[in-house]
């Protein structure tokens, strides 16, 4: 089977320094792959170059779109997007001022067919396609279990089902590769808990390729199937949960936190 | 209650404003609204079109140009030299096409290189353009230089205007409450994450941008054709922020808002049209004191919605 | 030739008069990322307070100078207190458009006492001027020039070597930093308009000799001249204003010699659309990346 994403030899310099430094990375479809490292290691900055926000200094990016691996290292955002690939953020991300459906709405932009002209005037397709959406918007609600708070505006939902939401917005792309950012973070470990069964529901639902970044350890072990481990920007590990436990590079990078 | 365009609220809409149109026509005739008001109305419609325009820039797009009164200055200008030629409503209508043809063309030179800069930067940029506008206008031959154009034919009736009125509310409304207008909105809350989402944030501002652009122009028209006179003086920046005040008064983001302000600052305009001084020093304090107490505008991003009204009276007879 | 060596002359006194507006343009964006649409009309109060103690009170030019200066200087720090401090950390749209409301109201009330018709400046320097081999220079050219360079070392004394000065840089580096080194924000800020404003003062007393006329409306335009000035340097940078400054005068100067005076105002906003579209950041400027 070929990988679905293959990242080789990226580089992404901020003036001297390398956020990101030589990393190759293999990742085969339906993977749950965790990303760790001590603060400032540069796991945002490699999502960031997976999804366009930055561009490489060096290296490729290279994912499998219609059965041919295609180099996507420096396309714009959105371009990638919608090449099948979401994201949720670090620091949630939400359209404060919309409803939680209409979050949900706004993911599902490159499904719409009807342009502007069909809007003004509301013609057929605006109303027939509007209410396709709406039902479509409404499914994603109900695997993140958002469904009753739908007329609510985002900016009201707790932090926690903030964080559910960024994930059903991601769903409504409807990706083949999802970016979680610290989906755990600030979770009670109840919240933790519910988390950790949606990820495992939403990857067989959607035969979807995960990767994570994650601070709370019992998460990533507990769920991701292989691990790769990020130090000053280097990628110094990579390997299951056990293995990555045992290796003493991760022990030495973490210096005497508990994994 | 989404039944396609023929719909209980669409209908109900449509009887407001034939009975509205009615009602101020019938004020017309016999004198209630005279020759007087009957001026400050005609700027409130004008006025009323530029505002919901310059909203649907800045309020949903979230993007801000100070250069609305370059657009305008290109529709009047049009209709202006070509209903000069062509005094009847074919040369009114062939004026809003040409200013509708150079304003598309002139708002996506602006738009496209300057829509990349953020908020300030992009003010800045647009406010320089419709300057340039300006200035070329003053200069031209065809546009009669800085005196102007005069003896433009008086084709802006009282039904025209109510259209442009009504076409102008339906566009930007219809806009908004559509898959593209939302992600104008999505632009406007958060960038980074409208772009994760697969939206190509320059063509959804260009989109916002260019129907802002054109409302505008046929605004342009309508003015010119309204006032005989037009000169390259009244399309100066204080223009763009006599639109911009309306705006922000009512509250960016509403339509509703945009048209309650049109109307409420027309009247103290009319007021205090013997003090051009005090009415621009109280201009300036309500931008200042708006923007400290109440950021949001005197009326939020709240709409009239009639089908939450008749959601809200359904409710209230089933409760009974 | 001779006439392109005028001509840069030319250029450079009213570049240098620029460049004392976008001194202050740059300060205050440096510090607050604001662009203070009022700073223009600050400089329009310097012209009419020289005005009006030469007119009135029989003020000669060093001492109408000064004057200029303090009141503006303590214009500034008034518009800051009220306006723009209790925004201060409001999106950015929402202090330019309060900036945009001071403005007005400064411009306005200035017509509403003064009444808005030009005004004929009394002459505080006398016109005489020098040949230069081809080039003629007036008395006036040379005390614009004079008092820009001794303004602008002491701006760059102040900065560098002044206790204030180092905690205006720290401020516009890390408004959080420095306060938690114990630097008072809030006099910082309101310091950056003192003098960014008393800048704009001396400007003002030197346009209106320069120009010969004043009227309440007058700081826009040139306002605006300031603040592409500004731009093109690099906002948030003072070597950048005082470049900024004497190019934008520069190439207004011969556009007007060589072009067409019609166009003056015209190629100012078309280099700041250049400068945007080309490098925003300007030649000096450094580069800011939003967090994700």
């Amino acid at each position: 089977m070929e990988p679905i994403l293959e990242v080789k030899n990226l580089t992404r310099n901020f003036g001297g320094l390398a956020a990101v430094s030589n990393v190759s990375m293999q990742i085969m479809p339906g993977e749950l792959i965790g990303l760790i490292g001590p603060n400032g290691a540069g796991k945002t900055t490699l999502f960031n170059l997976l999804t366009g926000v930055y561009e490489p200094s060096e290296g490729l990016i290279e994912m499998q779109v219609d059965g041919k691996p295609k180099q996507i290292g420096g396309m714009k955002p959105y371009k990638i997007t919608n090449l099948g690939v979401a994201r949720t953020f670090q620091n949630i991300r939400l359209f404060k001022s919309m409803t939680v459906l209409e979050n949900v709405e706004v993911a599902m932009q490159r499904n719409i067919q009807y342009g502007t002209m069909s809007a003004i005037l509301r013609l057929p397709k605006f109303y027939s396609e509007e209410r396709w959406i709406k039902e479509k918007a409404i499914e994603y609600l109900k695997d993140v279990g958002l469904y009753q708070k739908r007329n609510e505006l985002a900016t009201n939902l707790p932090y926690g089902e903030q964080r559910r939401l960024e994930i059903a917005r991601a769903l409504a792309i409807q990706p083949k590769i999802l970016y979680l950012d610290e989906p755990a973070a600030g979770m009670n470990p109840q919240e933790t808990a519910d988390l950790t069964k949606l990820i495992h529901e939403i990857r067989e639902k959607y035969h979807l390729t995960i990767i994570l970044i994650e601070h709370d350890m019992s998460l990533v072990m507990n769920i991701c199937e292989r691990i790769y481990v990020l130090d000053y920007g280097k990628m110094i590990a990579n390997g299951n949960p056990e293995e990555i436990k045992n290796n003493e590079f991760v022990i030495k990078a973490y210096l005497g936190e508990e994994i | 209650m989404t039944k396609g365009i023929l719909n209980k609220i669409n209908l109900m809409w449509v009887a407001i404003i034939v009975v509205l149109y009615l009602l101020l026509s019938y004020m017309m005739a016999a004198g209630i609204i005279n020759s007087y008001y009957k001026i400050t109305l005609f700027n409130m419609c004008i006025n009323i079109m530029l505002a919901v325009s310059l909203n649907l820039v800045i309020g949903i797009c979230g993007q801000f140009s100070l250069g609305h009164a370059g657009f305008m200055c290109i529709g009047a200008y049009s209709a202006g030299i070509i209903t000069k030629m062509m005094p009847n409503y074919a040369g009114l209508i062939l004026g809003i096409l040409v200013g509708f043809v150079i304003s598309t063309i002139a708002a996506l030179i602006v738009s496209i290189p300057t829509l990349r800069l953020k908020g300030d930067y992009l003010a800045i940029a647009t406010l320089g353009f419709s300057e340039i506008i300006r200035i070329l206008v003053q200069n031209m031959k065809i546009t009669n230089g800085a005196a102007g154009l005069s003896g433009i034919p008086a084709l802006t009736t009282w039904p025209l205007l109510m259209l442009g009125v009504v076409l102008t509310i339906v566009i930007c409304s219809n806009f908004t409450r559509s898959a593209p207008g939302r992600a104008c909105i999505a632009v406007r809350e958060d960038e980074i994450a409208a772009e994760a989402m697969g939206i190509n944030t320059t063509k959804y501002k260009v989109i916002a941008f260019v129907i802002g652009a054109l409302l505008a122009s046929a605004a342009g028209a309508l003015f010119a054709c309204n006032f005989y006179v037009i000169k390259p003086t009244q399309f100066t920046f204080n223009k763009s922020i006599d639109i911009l005040v309306m705006v922000v008064f009512g509250g960016m983001g509403s339509m509703t808002s945009s048209v309650l302000a049109a109307i409420a600052i027309g009247l103290l305009n009319m007021v205090l049209q013997n003090f051009t001084d005090a009415r621009m020093i109280i201009y300036g304090a309500i931008l200042v004191i708006m923007m400290i107490f109440k950021p949001q505008g005197l009326f939020g991003d709240r709409e009239i919605s009639l089908s939450k009204i008749v959601d809200k009276a359904k409710a209230k007879k089933e409760a009974n | 030739m001779s006439q392109f060596l005028q001509q840069i002359v030319n250029g450079l006194s009213l570049g240098s008069i620029y460049a004392l507006i976008a001194l202050g343009y740059t300060m205050v964006y440096g510090i607050i990322k604001l662009i203070n649409f009022a700073h223009g009309d600050v400089y329009m109060i310097g012209a009419y307070t020289a005005f009006i103690v030469t007119t009135y009170f029989g003020f000669s030019f060093f001492p109408a100078l000064i004057t200029c200066m303090v009141v503006c200087g303590l214009l500034g720090v008034l518009i800051e207190r009220i306006a723009y401090r209790p925004l201060r950390h409001s999106p950015r749209i929402t202090a330019l458009i309060t900036a945009i409301g001071v403005s007005y109201v400064i411009e306005y009330t200035t017509a509403y006492f003064m009444g808005s018709e030009k005004r004929t400046y009394p002459q505080l320097l006398s016109n005489a001027s020098f040949q230069l081999g081809p080039i003629k220079i007036s008395t006036q050219q040379i005390y614009i020039f004079l008092i820009t360079i001794v303004l602008m070392l002491l701006l760059q004394f102040i900065i560098q070597k002044t206790k204030m000065g180092r905690a205006m840089r720290a401020v516009s580096t890390d408004e959080n930093a420095a306060k938690l080194m114990g630097i008072n924000v809030d006099n910082t800020i309101s310091f950056t308009f003192l003098i960014g404003s008393a800048l704009a003062g001396a400007a003002g007393i030197l346009v209106g000799i320069y120009y010969n006329s004043i009227n309440p409306l007058m700081g826009m335009v040139p306002g605006l001249k300031a603040f592409v000035a500004a731009v093109f340097g690099g906002i948030g940078s003072i070597p950048g204003a005082m470049i900024g400054g004497l190019f934008i005068g520069m190439a207004e100067t011969m556009v007007i010699a060589y072009g067409s005076s019609l166009y003056r105002d015209a190629i100012v906003y078309a280099i700041l659309i250049i400068v945007l579209i080309v490098k925003p950041t300007g030649l000096l400027g450094k580069n800011e990346r939003e967090k994700v």
